[in-house]
């Protein structure tokens, strides 16, 4: 463990140091700045309660509608985060000559694996968790909304983005860096299609759309936590509001249980444990 | 007892696809031995080394470090290697590479180590430098220093001086020479001819994966005649050796010839390659 910590300090170090934390916040800070503007802007544009044909909590659909966005883009950055870090991380780095002078020391290839994971994932959890609750302190600054839950939508985000983390390694050692990095948004582009699938499956009641999307999200778990973690995002949400924010930007909310968790964990152990297969086997 | 070798290669082959890149090689290389590891480019030296060090998995045949399989974690504890192509992140300081490599090879030698082998490639004082600054002999000499990390039985350099200029080539034959000392077995992949005839107590050549000659570059290297500066000009005897010398001389001095100068003269380790490597495609 104490390799793959040295290797996962190394990759941090570089992550420091060739400023990626630097542009990443600067832009994440630009995000949360417009998402401020627009949350403030919206709640100040709203009509007292009851104003309409049918009576909605606008300020709960408001607040709903925002932080559901602010989730996926917190997702999709965190995505591209992981990415980043990792999809040259096999071949990439064997191309460029990195990796050869740390394989042949004697740290397992699993080992320089584990590391690149747990590096990765320390910097990509913690940043879609920083994001989501930014963007909930800024929603509840401009409209007083709080939503039904912080933990399992922050949670979410992050072993979402730990599976990409792995699947990106995956593909590191499959695949050059180029093919790598298309394969892996690919990937993430299925998982959004899946969860507009099941939505389009649930306004149209069409079950074998909803079955196929659940299908997918699991099998693309970052999906099926992403759509968890909307659904105790606005979960308390009632009426024709809770209707509404409930089918969500990208996908709808859906309470797809609590074996995704093991499953998810399971599903990266898996992935990385494919990945040390075929880095193994690889000559460099 | 007998000492085990550096490195000991037995029938090693390694396919890719239907080409052989190896074919039954046997090689040793004993402790305190330096190797040099000649052929033209694609004969298989890199396949060779990148076995040796477990970059590359052998198709058939087996190699052994320090008496332990190479590419296991026992054989890559003891090996020092140095790419062809490498490179190290452009962001570290010297320091900060040597400092990785000492803690994954598990060396407790610290900064005392860090330091002696900077100095020892000629980067004393550059620890706190970083590699995107190094121009690219300096990166070659931290590659170098690299490879030293942890003391290791067995060095592997490929192409190790390429971008070097004199002085550094002089510095990396000074070292080799140091580590034979302290009893390390090197295997040298080099095309530059001239320093492994230098330094290099054994050479063996490879074509298209099969070693075709080996053995000390002064048994390779063919004996080439006697020349003679005579009043009458320079008079060449190919097939004299250096024992006719003394009745060559008597000779010409009694056929009232005056001699100037007498040099033996010996073939190189470059006619013996092309011997070698040339004469077998004719």
């Amino acid at each position: 463990m104490s390799d793959a910590l040295a290797i996962a300090a190394h990759s941090l170090r570089e992550a420091v140091r060739r400023r990626v934390l630097l542009v990443v916040a600067l832009l994440t800070a630009a995000f949360l700045g417009l998402y401020a503007l627009a949350a403030f802007e919206a709640f100040d544009s709203l009509e007292p309660a009851g104003g309409g044909f049918v009576p909605i909590d606008e300020r709960a659909l408001a607040g709903g509608t925002l932080l559901g966005l602010a989730m996926f883009v917190a997702l999709f950055l965190g995505v591209v985060l992981a990415v980043f870090l990792t999809l040259g991380a096999v071949r990439g780095d064997a191309e460029r000559g990195l990796l050869q002078p740390l394989v042949v020391r004697p740290v397992g290839r699993t080992t320089l694996l584990i590391g690149r994971l747990l590096a990765a994932s320390a910097v990509c959890a913690p940043y879609v968790v920083t994001v989501f609750l930014a963007a909930t302190l800024i929603t509840h600054a401009a409209g007083d909304f709080t939503p039904g839950s912080l933990v399992v939508p922050a949670a979410g985000l992050a072993l979402g983005v730990v599976t990409v983390v792995a699947i990106s390694l995956l593909g590191s050692a499959l695949l050059g860096t180029t093919a790598n990095g298309i394969a892996i948004f690919m990937v993430f582009a299925t998982g959004l299609a899946a969860g507009l699938l099941g939505q389009i499956g649930d306004a149209l009641d069409v079950d074998s759309l909803t079955t196929a999307s659940s299908v997918i999200s699991w099998i693309v778990p970052f999906e099926a936590l992403y759509l968890n973690g909307l659904h105790a995002l606005t979960a308390d949400i009632d009426g024709a509001a809770g209707v509404i924010v409930r089918l969500g930007p990208f996908g709808g909310a859906s309470d797809v249980g609590a074996g995704i968790w093991p499953w998810a964990v399971a599903w990266s152990a898996a992935v990385l444990a494919l990945a040390a297969l075929a880095f193994r086997r690889r000559d460099l | 007892m007998p000492v085990t070798a550096a490195l000991s290669a037995r029938g090693l082959s390694k396919r890719y696809g239907s080409t052989a890149a190896l074919a039954f090689v046997d090689l040793e290389v004993g402790a305190g031995e330096l190797v040099g590891l000649l052929g033209p480019n694609g004969a298989g030296k890199s396949t060779l080394v990148k076995i040796a060090c477990g970059l590359v998995r052998p198709s058939a045949g087996e190699a052994r470090v320090a008496g332990a399989p190479a590419g296991s974690r026992a054989a890559r504890a003891s090996t020092g290697y140095l790419a062809e192509l490498f490179r190290f992140p452009g962001w570290a300081r010297a320091e900060e590479v040597l400092a990785l490599h000492q803690r994954l090879a598990r060396s407790d030698g610290g900064a005392a180590e860090r330091e002696a082998l900077l100095a020892r490639v000629g980067l004393g004082g550059e620890g706190g430098r970083q590699v995107e600054t190094m121009s690219k002999g300096m990166q070659q000499r931290l590659g170098i220093a690299q490879a030293l990390v942890g003391e290791p039985r067995l060095v592997l350099l490929d192409e190790p001086t390429s971008a070097l200029d004199p002085g550094g080539r002089r510095t990396v034959r000074e070292l080799l020479v140091g580590l034979r000392e302290e009893g390390v077995g090197v295997l040298l992949n080099s095309h530059l001819l001239s320093e492994i005839e230098l330094v290099c107590d054994r050479v063996v050549i490879i074509d298209r994966g099969r070693v075709v000659t080996e053995g000390p570059p002064r048994d390779l290297t063919a004996p080439g005649g006697v020349e003679v500066e005579t009043s009458e000009g320079v008079r060449r005897l190919p097939e004299a050796r250096r024992e006719d010398v003394p009745g060559i001389v008597r000779e010409l001095v009694a056929g009232g010839a005056e001699v100037y100068g007498v040099r033996v003269v010996s073939g190189t380790l470059e006619d013996a390659y092309l011997d070698a490597v040339v004469g077998r495609d004719e």
